[in-house]
């Protein structure tokens, strides 16, 4: 019965906003290009949706990648750490000065360099810089967070270094690595349309380049349309990271523990 | 009685300069069970990792007159992988090993068995009670069929119930199989039901103050805990730690 009031409590109230929005525009005569009724952006999805699906694949296909390459390199720097004071404390200050050096700064060097022809690669780096950081931030402190006695009783039984750390280290960093793909997951879908606002209009396809567009035209009503794709794409990447959580952890670890089995 | 392991002059200073141990000789006895007492902090710890070589003394030496024996080693916490099953986690020492998994598969179910445990393979240390933890823990410790078994405060964590039926299937087993332990605790109740021989160290740094050894009645039994000498053994482990702690 919970369970279910979880989705019709958040569905109804959505359903009662659009109906009061469509009503008050109706009714007040809001001009299209201040406030669009729910209606024309929904006329906006079926006029548009040649454009809108194609800027969804592009700035769909540039968040996979950033986040997929954000996910091997913040895994692979993190195993480093794990494996090399040296090599953390010689790496982890430039990784922080990436991640607090804000994105629309570095855009327009990062492009200039990249390329006007290649901005897609340039969307592409700056949305993977965005997303690396918490995975290599939280994969560290998983990696680093093992039992220690586990650790001694491994070497007890004489393991090797890789077998510590695949069999013991990379497991109980697992939690900490999935927490961070959640958060990673939206930086990257933020980075790449941050990316394309930098980048400017004419160069870039993508949903952030549309919203630019359509703004420009007064076309309000797209624009409304492309920030809905993004919200969705938003919550599905959040929705299918949680499922991937669950999936792996629900059997083992306390976050799964729902207290109704 | 032959030696298993013999501590030499051992002394621990940390790198932090806290000095652990000084000048500790133990002969450790085939086939004993051995029980170290002494307050929090008195080094025992250090002692019990120092023989199962995962730290170098600073002084002294460790050495096995019959060869390095199989070694099991249990802590005050089960220490188990949360994202394995019980049967996966006994299984560890012997996956470390090299041992094909169908028979490390084996000899872990057994393990697991002996320790009362035989229907919980599957499940995850979660669903456990701290008590099956802890047989999880001694499961994997008798998994490889160690000669020898480190065991640092084991039970410390563990309700008085629990703990005195643990305390019974431990001194089964490790008499079934022969093999000699070294128990650290700081119950003096528990040393003296368990041990054949209590040692007794001084706080920090830890030495040796007292080496007593208990009367071994057949089958020992919790009516044990009743009788006079267990009164006796109690009492005289009782008092040498509060002499070394006087001093």
């Amino acid at each position: 019965m919970r369970n279910r009031l979880n989705y019709i409590v958040p569905v109804a109230l959505g359903i009662a906003v659009l109906a009061f929005w469509q009503w008050a525009v109706t009714h007040y005569q809001v001009p299209r290009f201040v406030l669009p009724a729910p209606s024309a952006i929904a006329r906006s999805f079926v006029d548009d949706h040649a454009q809108l699906a194609a800027a969804t694949w592009t700035t769909f296909r540039i968040v996979i990648e950033a986040f997929v390459l954000a996910l091997i390199t913040g895994v692979a720097l993190a195993i480093l750490f794990a494996q090399s004071r040296i090599v953390e404390l010689a790496l982890y200050p430039y990784a922080v000065i990436l991640q607090v050096t804000p994105i629309v700064a570095i855009a327009p060097l990062l492009i200039l360099w990249v390329g006007y022809e290649n901005i897609d690669r340039a969307l592409l780096i700056l949305a993977w810089i965005v997303a690396f950081f918490p995975i290599l931030a939280n994969t560290t402190l998983g990696l680093r967070s093992a039992d220690r006695n586990l650790i001694d009783l491994f070497r007890l039984y004489g393991a090797s270094r890789w077998q510590i750390l695949w069999k013991l280290q990379l497991p109980g960093a697992l939690p900490y690595l999935l927490g961070a793909m959640k958060i990673s997951g939206g930086l990257a879908l933020i980075g790449a349309v941050v990316a394309e606002f930098a980048a400017g209009t004419g160069t870039a396809t993508g949903l952030g380049w549309t919203i630019t567009e359509a703004g420009n035209r007064l076309h309000i009503e797209t624009m409304f349309a492309a920030l809905a794709i993004l919200s969705i794409l938003g919550v599905a990447i959040f929705f299918l990271l949680s499922a991937l959580e669950w999936a792996l952890l629900h059997r083992w670890h306390e976050s799964a523990i729902s207290g109704q089995e | 009685m032959s030696a298993v392991v013999n501590l030499s002059n051992i002394s621990k200073t940390f790198d932090s300069g806290t000095q652990a141990i000084t000048s500790l000789d133990l002969d450790v006895r085939d086939g004993e069970f051995l029980s170290l007492v002494g307050p929090s902090g008195c080094g025992k710890s250090t002692a019990l990792r120092i023989v199962a070589g995962l730290i170098a003394p600073t002084t002294g030496s460790v050495t096995w007159p019959g060869g390095k024996p199989e070694i099991g080693f249990v802590f005050q916490e089960p220490t188990l992988m949360p994202w394995r099953t019980a049967l996966d986690n006994a299984r560890l020492p012997l996956e470390l090993k090299g041992v094909p998994r169908a028979d490390a598969e084996a000899r872990s179910k057994q393990a697991l068995a002996r320790v009362g445990l035989g229907e919980f393979g599957q499940a995850y240390p979660r669903e456990l009670s701290g008590g099956m933890k802890m047989r999880v823990s001694i499961a994997r410790a008798i998994a490889a069929e160690p000669k020898l078994l480190l065991m640092d405060e084991p039970f410390a964590a563990l309700d008085e119930l629990t703990r005195q039926a643990l305390n019974d299937d431990l001194l089964k087993l490790a008499r079934e199989d022969g093999i000699t332990v070294i128990f650290v605790t700081h119950s003096v109740y528990e040393s003296a039901y368990l041990s054949d021989r209590v040692v007794v160290m001084t706080p920090r740094p830890g030495r040796i103050a007292a080496d007593i050894a208990i009367a071994q009645p057949s089958g020992r039994t919790a009516a044990y805990r009743l009788t006079p000498q267990f009164s006796e053994a109690a009492g005289k482990i009782s008092s040498a730690l509060g002499h070394a702690m006087a001093v």
